[in-house]
């Protein structure tokens, strides 16, 4: 299931005085079973962008095609994008509306027209993949839930639908870090798992930094940065011009840097920052 | 669909009409609607349309702009004037099966369009000017003489207040939410009345929760900041009526003589 997207662009209100352009002339091509981050400010068009790939906006021009099939084209039944693109907004449990966490859950296989043992089969494993157990809750009200677990229910209500592509916007925001974590390794083991391709939205650089195999910078409707983690975090006057942060530890070692101790540039998790001050101090004593 | 909305919209530039007191303005405006039901000659229909003219070329406001918030009225205008060309009784103009259209029909519903059309251009011309608030504002104030009877003049305007800050955030809410429903194969666009109702529950039970969790927000940030009605407030803007509000209303007074002149006359 690869993606590819050429010269978008969108324009929101056109030919009012509230006309803004959210999408500049954007062009990207993500292939079939990557990882990756999708990083920018709050109105650098992310959200736009990640709408635009299962059909919810149209274009005002340029093309999207996903596994050799322009989305764009009239003619396509947007239907069978949605069920391959599977998208999960931020606070998803928002949309959250039935009386059974079950029933909730079953709603997207149920538009799909699935038969009810397949629904519940898959009711299942979206449940056990985020970790709920299915026994439990699955005839308690979703509403009586804490959030991290409606959360939860909200993005197994996406994965029950098996798409190929899972967008996943913000599925952190407003989560205490304990279930941040949780959610972020969930959404890892399902990439390794079922080799779907994974966009993960956000504005955390540590989040994203550990997980994704390609980053991919936004500013004002436009791709900035592209490329591995490594690549980007490489970059930091590049991305702090555009107020985005490296990662902490990153930071840190440039913070070195200008005291006199070089280390390797390209470090973004804190193991490989002890590693390699480990090495440093201990060059140092046999010196 | 939904921007199409634009009940209570303020066209925000800046004019003598923008200017007025919130509270001449809407005493002007209600003073408006009823002189078009004292009117029942065509001659009358000049000076409001002069009046109306007048103030949408002082207040600024494109006419096209104006008009475009007719058009979700063209069809009770269209159905107020086929109920008036054929049911008034008189000399016969044309027939359409049982169906009598009079002389004294066109003539009651071509009239009964126009005061339509005065009132509603007359009505969206306050909404344009006025902000919300300044409207709420002017509201309050006119109803504080009431108070004494036991009208809570305070709490009228602040619920308008909210609900007409509520209706943008709302609007998007149900955006977000219909997008989020479409994305998990909901259809809210395809088969009968039946299913299109019932399509619609996935949509209006978040809707409802995330506005009684608004409410609740809100009333929470409201008690926190000590919010207890309206004795004894004072406003950082106190309503002020300047010369201009004397003269638009002594000319809007000197409008309703003249069309009680013409009606007995």
């Amino acid at each position: 299931m690869s993606i590819k997207i050429e010269n978008l662009t969108y324009i929101y209100n056109p030919k009012t005085p509230f006309e803004t352009k959210a999408l500049d002339n954007v062009n990207l091509e993500i292939k079939k079973g990557e990882f990756i981050g999708l990083i920018g400010h709050t109105g650098s068009g992310k959200s736009t962008l990640t709408q635009h790939l299962n059909g919810l906006i149209k274009p005002t021009t340029g093309k999207i095609i996903i596994d050799d099939l322009d989305i764009t084209n009239p003619s396509v039944k947007l239907v069978e994008v949605r069920k391959k693109v599977g998208l999960v907004f931020q606070y998803p449990e928002h949309q959250l509306f039935e009386e059974t966490v079950y029933k909730d859950i079953a709603f997207g296989p149920l538009n799909l027209g699935l038969k009810e043992e397949e629904i519940e089969i898959r009711v299942k494993e979206a449940m056990e993949a985020v970790k709920l157990p299915y026994e439990e809750l699955k005839d308690r009200s979703p509403f009586e839930l804490s959030g991290g677990q409606k959360r939860r229910v909200a993005i197994a209500g996406v994965l029950a639908m098996k798409p190929e592509v899972l967008i996943l916007d913000e599925p952190t925001a407003g989560l205490d870090p304990k279930s941040r974590d949780e959610i972020l390794e969930e959404v890892k083991l399902l990439h390794e798992k079922y080799k779907i391709t994974i966009i993960l939205v956000s504005h955390s650089m540590e989040d994203i930094a550990k997980l994704v195999d390609r980053i991919i910078v936004m500013h004002r409707g436009k791709v900035r940065l592209i490329g591995e983690p490594r690549e980007i975090f490489k970059q930091a006057n590049v991305l702090e011009s555009i107020g985005l942060g490296i990662p902490q530890i990153t930071h840190l070692i440039n913070k070195l840097k200008t005291h006199g101790i070089y280390l390797r540039d390209d470090i973004f998790t804190v193991e490989e920052a002890r590693e390699e001050i480990l090495k440093w101090i201990r060059g140092k004593e046999n010196a | 669909m939904l921007k199409d909305i634009t009940i209570g919209q303020h066209y925000p530039t800046d004019s003598i009409i923008h200017r007025l007191d919130p509270r001449s303005k809407i005493l002007i405006t209600f003073a408006l609607i009823v002189s078009l039901f004292i009117i029942n000659q065509y001659i009358g229909y000049v000076f409001v349309v002069a009046f109306i003219g007048i103030s949408i070329i002082l207040s600024k406001i494109p006419i096209s702009y104006i008009l475009k918030g007719l058009k979700p009225l063209y069809i009770l205008i269209g159905i107020t004037f086929i109920i008036n060309l054929f049911m008034t009784s008189g000399e016969t103009l044309y027939k359409i099966g049982p169906l009598v259209a009079t002389k004294e029909g066109l003539n009651q519903a071509i009239f009964m369009a126009i005061r339509l059309i005065l009132l509603v251009i007359g009505t969206s011309l306050l909404t344009l000017s006025t902000s919300p608030i300044m409207l709420t504002d002017g509201i309050e104030y006119l109803l504080n003489p009431f108070k004494k009877i036991g009208v809570p003049a305070h709490e009228l305007a602040m619920m308008m207040t909210i609900a007409l800050r509520f209706i943008p955030t709302l609007l998007e809410e149900t955006d977000k939410i219909m997008k989020a429903q479409i994305a998990r194969g909901a259809d809210f666009e395809s088969g009968n009345i039946i299913n299109r109702a019932k399509s619609l529950v996935p949509l209006l039970v978040p809707l409802f929760i995330s506005a009684f969790r608004r409410a609740d927000e809100l009333a929470m940030a409201m008690e926190a900041r000590c919010y207890r009605g309206g004795d004894n407030r004072t406003r950082m803007k106190e309503l002020k009526m300047k010369t201009s509000d004397y003269i638009s209303l002594a000319v809007t007074i000197i409008l309703i003589i003249i069309l009680i002149y013409i009606r007995v006359k």
